[in-house]
């Protein structure tokens, strides 16, 4: 599904990924971790195609499509969906408002006509009521004064409303408690299915156990220094960061 | 001849013209073609012109009495009036009053034409309690004073509900090659009472239009007072727009100004508040492009205790267009306990666009809260991610954060015809299409 070929990417000349390999098939869930400034986030936003980084070298093909150049949008199209670490408040939007934007614009883009109104809403129901989202705060502008858990979780009823292939979630799992952090677990285990993927972008082991991981990677500096199975988490939970570090220097 | 010295030459034929029992209008426009005489119009020498120059719309050779009555069929000013919703109308074209485009009403309230109010007895009194009483003196206020002829005339008398909102429409219809035209509107309402006005000038043609208004508004004792002035003219239409407001206690007003187009607007608008516990509110959506020019000029005194104003200006100006915002708040020592907000919010779309803001505070009294505060920027790129990682095209994310830029602007607006089609308006020249309304 998702195949990056030594990808290098730079902010204001300031290198950040420095040769990333990954491949993700469908059906499978990887979760990528590693210390601060190791350049988690920015490979997020890279695949998402934020033009604030500059993609410098390497290929990123999504669905044997070579993505690089692509918009934002376009990729979201294509079926690539980020949950962002700090969701963007958009006051006078509602939830619901913003929600039948995307999705049109969606359907627009795979030359449909617009969701009908009462599909919309039945859709918008189903997918609010399974992540426990009181209707009321369909109606609330899009993340204004939402708590750290309402953000997260609206994320994940976004991702649910667009059904994307590849899901990246972005540090999903920071600044939620236990029971929300549950929620949001739930929600993403209930949307996979054999055809679609997972990334996980997290500090902590905690999120995985909730959603397992297939495999588990170990970003350093830029770079994915070792890749693993579900134990490899658990090993840095208890030891960190710097023992592989230091393998990596050997 | 220059604009000031054709006006002044032509004062004396105007006046002769006017043949009602009002003496004291004589005297009046005799002082105010003198002061006007003296005064001329305002220069960039001026602090409060420092931003604005007339210069360019006051070197056309307006016309300044239009003779004839140009008829406009209702089919094609439609569009310009807020039709979804009952209304009285006071519709003028070219300066004139047009009867068969209007509605007015002498039931409980009287909505009728200046001209008459002037000529008649029965409104003696009201013009002489309230006609030129708190227009400060200046170039233009004096020039509209002098050549008073038409305009709205309201009065809601004491404990009326005005049972539907006014429209105050001047069209201009270019018939007369450029024109320059002067409504004196006078808007008293009585204790209790409430009205909704929306104000709205616009040109039918690509000739040159000055429009050069004056409205003096009096809100009594616990009065409610909305106004809606949408401009939204072309671009060969310019306006100076100059409302001043004095408020009783209890009384609350409040206007909002849409500038979405001409040539060149530049607005007057000053709150005197003469008693206590009144709220002044006045809020704006400047959206402009090309080399359109947009100057807001504000005013609040707050000469009493225990009131509240609130300042709302937001704007967003693309390719060389300019926006100024000068809002000045004024606490006199025995106004305590004044609340006063001031809010003035800036994207600019374009490297060569300008903002020129800036707050004036002078406060005399120590137990107040006043705040203020004002912003430029660009729309933010994080945002604009954010909607496009959803799908959301990037042209489109961009109108739909400046929707949302403007939309607290909107949420106070009490008609929902007039945030309907303010909204379209926005959308329309966003050049977005978006699915709902906000």
């Amino acid at each position: 599904m998702l195949k990056i070929k030594n990808v290098h990417a730079s902010i204001e000349d300031k290198e950040i990924l420095k040769g990333i390999n990954l491949e993700i098939n469908p059906g499978e869930v990887h979760a990528i971790m590693g210390p601060n400034g190791s350049g988690k986030s920015t490979l997020s936003s890279v695949i998402a195609g934020k033009e604030e980084f500059e993609q410098t070298e390497g290929e990123i093909i999504f669905e044997n499509t070579e993505i690089s150049e692509m918009d934002p949008e376009e990729r979201a199209h294509k079926g690539i969906f980020l949950s962002f670490q700090y969701p963007v408040e958009i006051p006078g939007v509602s939830v619901t408002n913003f929600m039948k934007t995307a999705i049109n614009a969606h359907r627009k883009a795979n030359g449909l006509e617009d969701m009908p109104a009462n599909e919309m809403l039945k859709k918008i129901r189903e997918k609010s009521e399974s992540l426990g989202i009181d209707r009321k705060f369909l109606s609330r502008s899009l993340n204004e004064g939402f708590s750290g858990g309402e953000k997260k979780r609206n994320e994940i009823f976004q991702m649910a409303m667009l059904e994307p292939k590849l899901s990246i979630l972005d540090e999903t799992d920071s600044g939620l408690d236990i029971d929300a952090l549950k929620i949001v677990a739930d929600g993403v285990n209930n949307l996979r299915s054999k055809d679609n993927a997972v990334l996980l972008i997290t500090h902590y082991q905690r999120l995985l156990n909730y959603i397992v991981p297939d495999v588990v990677h170990v970003m350093v500096d830029g770079k994915i220094v070792k890749s693993g199975g579900k134990e490899l988490a658990l090993e840095l939970e208890e030891r960190g960061y710097e023992w592989i570090k230091a393998e990596k220097a050997v | 001849m220059e604009l000031k010295e054709k006006l002044v030459s032509s004062f004396l034929a105007f006046e002769e013209e006017y043949t009602g029992s009002n003496d004291d209008l004589h005297k009046i426009r005799n002082q105010a073609i003198k002061d006007f005489e003296t005064m001329g119009f305002p220069s960039r020498k001026e602090e409060d012109y420092k931003y604005t120059s007339l210069k360019s719309v006051l070197k056309e050779d307006y016309s300044l009495f239009p003779k004839k009555e140009n008829a406009i069929e209702y089919k094609d000013i439609k569009k310009y009036l807020i039709h979804e919703i009952d209304t009285y109308d006071l519709v003028f074209i070219d300066g004139i009053y047009s009867s068969h485009l209007s509605s007015t009403t002498h039931d409980k309230i009287d909505v009728c034409l200046m001209s008459s109010a002037l000529n008649k007895d029965l409104y003696k009194p009201v013009i002489d309690n309230y006609f030129n009483k708190i227009a400060p003196k200046n170039g233009l206020n004096s020039l509209n004073t002098a050549f008073t002829k038409e305009g709205a005339f309201i009065h809601i008398h004491k404990n009326t509900l005005a049972d539907k909102p006014i429209q105050i429409i001047n069209f201009s219809t270019g018939n007369e090659s450029s024109v320059l035209v002067q409504p004196r509107n006078l808007i008293v309402v009585d204790e209790n009472s409430h009205c909704q006005i929306i104000e709205r000038h616009q040109s039918l043609t690509e000739q040159p239009v000055l429009t050069n208004s004056v409205t003096e508004i009096f809100a009594n004792k616990r009065a409610i007072v909305d106004y809606y002035k949408i401009q939204n003219d072309n671009l060969s239409a310019s306006l100076i727009d100059n409302t001043y407001i004095e408020q009783q206690s209890e009384s609350f007003c409040s206007v909002h100004t849409f500038s979405l187009g001409g040539k060149l607007t530049r607005n007057n608008l000053n709150f005197y508040q003469k008693g206590e516990r009144i709220d002044s509110t006045m809020k704006g959506v400047t959206l402009i492009e090309g080399k359109q020019h947009v100057d807001h000029n504000t005013l609040v005194h707050h000469i009493e205790p225990n009131c509240e104003s609130h300042q709302d200006y937001k704007g967003i100006f693309d390719e060389k267009s300019v926006g100024v915002f000068n809002g000045k708040v004024v606490v006199e020592k025995e106004a305590q306990k004044t609340n006063a907000y001031q809010s003035n919010n800036n994207v600019l779309l374009d490297d060569k666009a300008t903002i020129n803001s800036k707050p004036q505070l002078e406060i005399f009294a120590d137990d107040v809260k006043c705040s203020h505060g004002c912003t430029i920027g660009q729309l933010d790129e994080e945002a604009l991610f954010y909607l496009q990682s959803r799908g959301i095209p990037r042209k489109e994310a961009s109108g739909l954060l400046m929707y949302a830029f403007a939309n607290n602007v909107l949420e106070s607006v009490k008609i929902p015809e007039i945030k309907k089609r303010i909204n379209k308006l926005i959308a329309l020249k966003l050049g977005v299409e978006l699915g709902f309304n906000l």
